[in-house]
C-alpha cells in the first residue's frame, strides 16, 4: 500500500505541474504584456467559472483554463491518495480504517459541495 | 505591472519560500502570503487560494518520499485527518466572513509561533505504554533508527484530536499547512517520536488544504495567474531545499536567521492588518 501511495502522490504532481507549466506558457505567450491588479477581489474569470467552462476553454488552449486544470488534478491528488488508502484498507481486511478513510472522504465530498453555497 | 514581470517576481520569491520552507520543514505558505499582500498588493483571499495551492504539491511531493521510508504512521495519519478536513472546511467558510484584517493579524500571530517552534529542540523520545483506545485504533507503530525498528506508543489522543480540529481550521482559514501546530499535537500531545511527527504532519498536510482548497477553487480565490507561478516556484524551491538537507550539518545558524525574518514578517502583517492596510 505505501508503495501505491508514494507513486499516486508523485505522480499526481509531476503530472499536474507539466499541465500548469503548458498552460503557463500559453497564457504568457499571449498576455504577457497585459496589465495586472488584483488589489480588489473580483474572482476568476468567466470563462473558468465553472468546471465545464474550465474543460471547454482547455480543449480551445486558452492558457488560464489550462492552468486551472492542472490546479484541479493537484488538488485531487491527495484525494485520491485517500481514495487508494481505503482500498488497501479493505484489501487487508482493517475495516475499522475503511470507514475512518471514508469519513475523511466524505467530509471533503461536503466541503465539495456545499463549497459555492453560503 | 505586466504579467510577465508579475509572474517572473512570484516565482523568485516563490523559490525561496520554497527553499526556506523546506529547509526549515514549515512549508512555504508563510512566506507567499506576505510577499503577496504585503509586496505586490494582491488581494488576502487570492493570495491565501495560491497558497493553498502549492502547499498541496509541496506536502504531496514530501510525503511520496517519507512513505517510502516507512517513517510515516499511516493509520495516525488517516484516523486526524478526520478532525484536521473538518477543521479545514469550517476554515474555508470562515474566511468568508471573517474581515481581512482579522485573517491578517491571525496570520501574524501564526507565524510568531512557528518561527518559536522552529527553534525548539528537537529531542527524540519514544512512549511504550497503550491505552485502550490507541490499540482499538492500531494507532501504536514502529519506525527505523539506525537500521533497527523501535517500537513506540502514543498518549492523550483525544487531546491530539481536538488539536487536530484547531489546526485544521487555521489552515482553512490562512491557506497554509499549519505543519508547525501538528507537530505540535503529535509530538507535545501525543508523545509521538518527532521524525514520525514530521513526516506524518506532512503526509496530512495534502488532505487538508485539499478539504478547503475545493471550497477555495470554487468561490473563484484560486487565480491561475497567481497560483501559476506560485505553485511552479515554490516546488523547485521545495526540491533544491531537499537536496541541500542532505548535506547541511549544522542548521542552528539558518534556523536563527530564518526566526528573525518571519518575526519581521509577522510584524508587519499585524501591523498592516491593524491599520486596515490589508
Amino acid at each position: 500500500m505505501q508503495l501505491i501511495i508514494g507513486w499516486i502522490l508523485r505522480g499526481g504532481v509531476a503530472v499536474s505541474m507539466a499541465i500548469v507549466v503548458i498552460g503557463g506558457i500559453f497564457f504568457i505567450y499571449r498576455h504577457g504584456h497585459s496589465v495586472t491588479d488584483f488589489r480588489t477581489f473580483k474572482g476568476t474569470p468567466d470563462f473558468i467559472s465553472s468546471p465545464e467552462k474550465v474543460f471547454e476553454s482547455a480543449l480551445q488552449l486558452k492558457g488560464q483554463a489550462i492552468i486551472q486544470l492542472g490546479i484541479a488534478l493537484l488538488i485531487a491528488t491527495p484525494v485520491l491518495r485517500v481514495v487508494f488508502a481505503a482500498i488497501g484498507f479493505i484489501l487487508e481486511k482493517d475495516y475499522l480504517y475503511t470507514l475512518i478513510s471514508i469519513i475523511v472522504l466524505l467530509i471533503i465530498i461536503i466541503s465539495m459541495v456545499t463549497g459555492h453555497i453560503g | 505591472m505586466s504579467v510577465i514581470l508579475f509572474t517572473i517576481i512570484i516565482v523568485i520569491g516563490a523559490y525561496f519560500a520554497g527553499l526556506l520552507g523546506s529547509l526549515t520543514g514549515l512549508g512555504g505558505g508563510f512566506i507567499i502570503i506576505p510577499l503577496l499582500t504585503l509586496f505586490l498588493h494582491v488581494d488576502i483571499h487570492y493570495a491565501i487560494g495560491a497558497s493553498l495551492v502549492s502547499v498541496i504539491a509541496t506536502s504531496s511531493g514530501a510525503a511520496a518520499a517519507y512513505v517510502k521510508e516507512g517513517i510515516t504512521n499511516i493509520r495516525i495519519g488517516m484516523f486526524l485527518e478526520i478532525a484536521t478536513t473538518a477543521g479545514a472546511f469550517t476554515g474555508a467558510i470562515l474566511a468568508i466572513y471573517v474581515p481581512t484584517a482579522f485573517i491578517a493579524v491571525l496570520f501574524g500571530l501564526i507565524l510568531i509561533f512557528s518561527a518559536i517552534m522552529s527553534l525548539r529542540q528537537k529531542a527524540e523520545h519514544v512512549i511504550r505504554e497503550q491505552s485502550a483506545i490507541v490499540k482499538k485504533l492500531k494507532l501504536g507503530g514502529t519506525y527505523p533508527v539506525d537500521g533497527e525498528l523501535v517500537e513506540y506508543g502514543v498518549s492523550n489522543v483525544s487531546g491530539g484530536f481536538f488539536m487536530m480540529l484547531f489546526a485544521g481550521l487555521i489552515s482553512g482559514l490562512l491557506g497554509i499547512g499549519s505543519g508547525a501546530l501538528k507537530v505540535l499535537a503529535m509530538d507535545s500531545i501525543m508523545r509521538l517520536p518527532f521524525k514520525v511527527s514530521t513526516t506524518t504532519s506532512n503526509f496530512m498536510i495534502g488532505v487538508t488544504a485539499a478539504a478547503s482548497a475545493v471550497v477555495y477553487f470554487q468561490r473563484g480565490y484560486i487565480h491561475p495567474a497567481i497560483a501559476m507561478p506560485v505553485v511552479i516556484g515554490v516546488l523547485l524551491g521545495a526540491v533544491s531545499g531537499s537536496k541541500i538537507l542532505v548535506q547541511a550539518t549544522s542548521s542552528t545558524w539558518l534556523r536563527w536567521t530564518f526566526a528573525i525574518i518571519v518575526t519581521f514578517v509577522a510584524i508587519q502583517m499585524i501591523y498592516n492588518g491593524i491599520t486596515g492596510k490589508i
